[in-house]
């Protein structure tokens, strides 16, 4: 089989090869430009429900433990609601279904929105239950100890159980992180101009489909990697030695 | 030696898959793979596994002509659904030997594949909301267009922005159907398409009065049956068989089935006549790919 590399400079539109590999941008753009652009989707979605994910994850997990009946039940609601649902299902229901009912949300401006709440939301039921499993896995007594010190609540849970918590679960929202760049591909049912969405075009255009899949493949590799090692990172970095999940 | 033994299998499987003789393949395992589509106007599905449309009727005669030149007394026809994304690699690799979808004979596509002669003549068109009062392709400056990502279209239009200085905001529909919920949900302005996939997804659209097909027409694309490379004898025989079609006016009875009459599943007319360039194609059966088109 032979390669052929040389159609990434190759101007989009007109086919013709772009001196220097990269043309003057906007929709003047060679395919390597249009490789990059859809890999900034992929990053930008990915990152975007990433964030979304974790803050409201870790709501969600919190207020699971929490001793209030209704708080623990909105949790447990949440989290069965997002992840009995397919994903692709929900990223339909967001983009087509919510829009008839909320129309402002029809405005293209936050058609991306839409995607990144669908994916971020997904994510945080499953996140949210490893979060709870990580405050479960501490012994009882650390949270009567906080509360025995006077403090309140949220101080118990800001002080002592959530650091102790958090370097536990490390390592499980470290795969929950790279499933989300995986997930983002679902980005393409809904028209985000991604990786995916690249990949199949742009190899109907040029008919170079290995050429095109290989190098789509190492991106989504590097970025699903460059997460798990940020999160190696970050689990070194606050290892406290002696305690649970420590080596 | 295990080893051995398995790539020895491998390979024989790779040169199975490979083997050139379409027609010998047909007549050996006595059946013969038709590539059809989900959604598309001239193939498409009608629940229950079952598939219609002009190309599968044409595709139908022309299996019919394969068995008994073949002197076969059954032939055995399996339908693999393909997309507009995989459905060059099917062919390729011989899950599809008969690909009956509606897929454009170009140049790109002719270093991988081979088309039989040309038996629809599509038209690039664009279709919006009727109460939308857009009329021409330069109206549609700064408005979201939607098209459907693995077909000519993207390109298209990517070549119209260019030449006449307009931007389109695109939007991608991962299917027809998607491409159509876009311009139906209003997220997106026009919809660019072959004319008979748009007129298709308004016949069989809630509301089709809410449609319409307007506009220039944006490229002019020869639609074929797409077959393996390289295998002479069974283009041979695809294409005698269209062209004894073409010449018997089976052909144009099909196409009045198709594009005139109602048409399943809701009995809705696509009514999209004979184009002077499809009675063109017939009257000179050719394989010529869309660039020798554009160039008259």
């Amino acid at each position: 089989m032979s390669w052929d590399w040389q159609f990434y400079c190759n101007d989009t539109a007109t086919q013709e090869a772009v001196a220097g590999c990269f043309g003057p941008g906007g929709k003047e753009q060679t395919y390597l430009q249009w490789m990059l652009s859809a890999w900034g989707w992929t990053l930008e979605v990915s990152v975007a429900a990433l964030l979304l994910a974790l803050v409201i994850g870790s709501l969600i997990g919190i207020i699971r433990t929490a001793p209030n009946r209704w708080l623990a039940g909105f949790g447990e609601a949440w989290t069965e609601l997002f992840r009995n649902i397919p994903l692709l299902v929900q990223v339909f229901l967001w983009y087509y279904v919510l829009p008839e009912f909320v129309p402002a949300l029809k405005n293209p401006a936050v058609k991306t929105a839409l995607v990144i709440c669908a994916l971020g939301f997904f994510t945080s039921a499953r996140i949210g239950e490893q979060v709870k499993a990580g405050i479960l896995t501490l012994p009882r007594g650390q949270r009567y100890a906080g509360q025995a010190l006077g403090m309140t609540l949220p101080q118990t849970y800001r002080y002592v159980l959530l650091p102790m918590a958090y370097r536990i679960v490390i390592p499980p929202l470290t795969s929950e992180s790279m499933n989300i760049v995986k997930n983002s591909a679902v980005a393409f049912a809904v028209s985000i101009p991604e990786l995916a969405q690249f990949a199949q075009q742009a190899s109907e255009e040029t008919s170079h489909f290995e050429e095109i899949f290989i190098p789509v493949t190492l991106l989504y590799f590097i970025s699903a990697f460059a997460i798990n090692r940020v999160a190696k990172f970050i689990e070194a970095r606050v290892r406290i030695p002696g305690t649970v999940g420590a080596k | 030696m295990k080893r051995v033994l398995l790539a020895a299998a491998l390979l024989a499987g790779f040169s199975v898959v490979h083997a050139e003789d379409t027609l010998k393949k047909i007549k050996d395992t006595g059946t013969i793979t038709m590539g059809v589509r989900e959604s598309s106007g001239l193939s498409y599905t009608i629940g229950d596994g079952k598939y219609v449309g002009y190309h599968i009727d044409v595709c139908e005669q022309v299996v019919r002509d394969i068995r008994r030149q073949l002197g076969l007394s059954s032939l055995t026809v399996k339908y693999q659904p393909v997309t507009s994304a995989n459905r060059i690699p099917l062919t390729v690799n011989g899950t599809v030997d008969l690909e009956c979808g509606s897929t454009t004979n170009n140049a790109a596509r002719q270093k991988d594949v081979a088309f039989a002669v040309t038996t629809y003549v599509e038209e690039v068109r664009i279709a919006v909301k009727a109460k939308s009062g857009i009329t021409s392709i330069n109206q549609l400056n700064g408005k979201t267009v939607a098209t459907t990502t693995g077909t000519t279209s993207v390109q298209t239009l990517r070549k119209h922005e260019r030449a006449n200085g307009v931007d389109f905001k695109e939007v991608f529909g991962k299917d027809h159907a998607d491409s159509f919920l876009l311009l139906d949900s209003g997220r997106a302005d026009a919809f660019v398409m072959d004319g008979s996939i748009l007129a298709k997804n308004i016949a069989t659209s809630k509301n089709p009065a809410d449609f319409k097909i307007v506009g220039e027409v944006l490229s002019v694309e020869p639609i074929a049956i797409m077959i393996r490379k390289d295998d002479p004898a069974f283009k041979k025989a695809v294409d005698d068989s269209i062209k004894a079609m073409m010449k018997s006016g089976e052909l144009a009875k099909l196409y009045d089935k198709w594009f005139l009459q109602p048409i399943p599943p809701t009995n809705t007319k696509i009514g999209l006549p004979l184009s002077a360039a499809t009675k063109e194609a017939w009257a000179n059966p050719n394989d010529k790919p869309m660039e020798e088109y554009a160039k008259k």
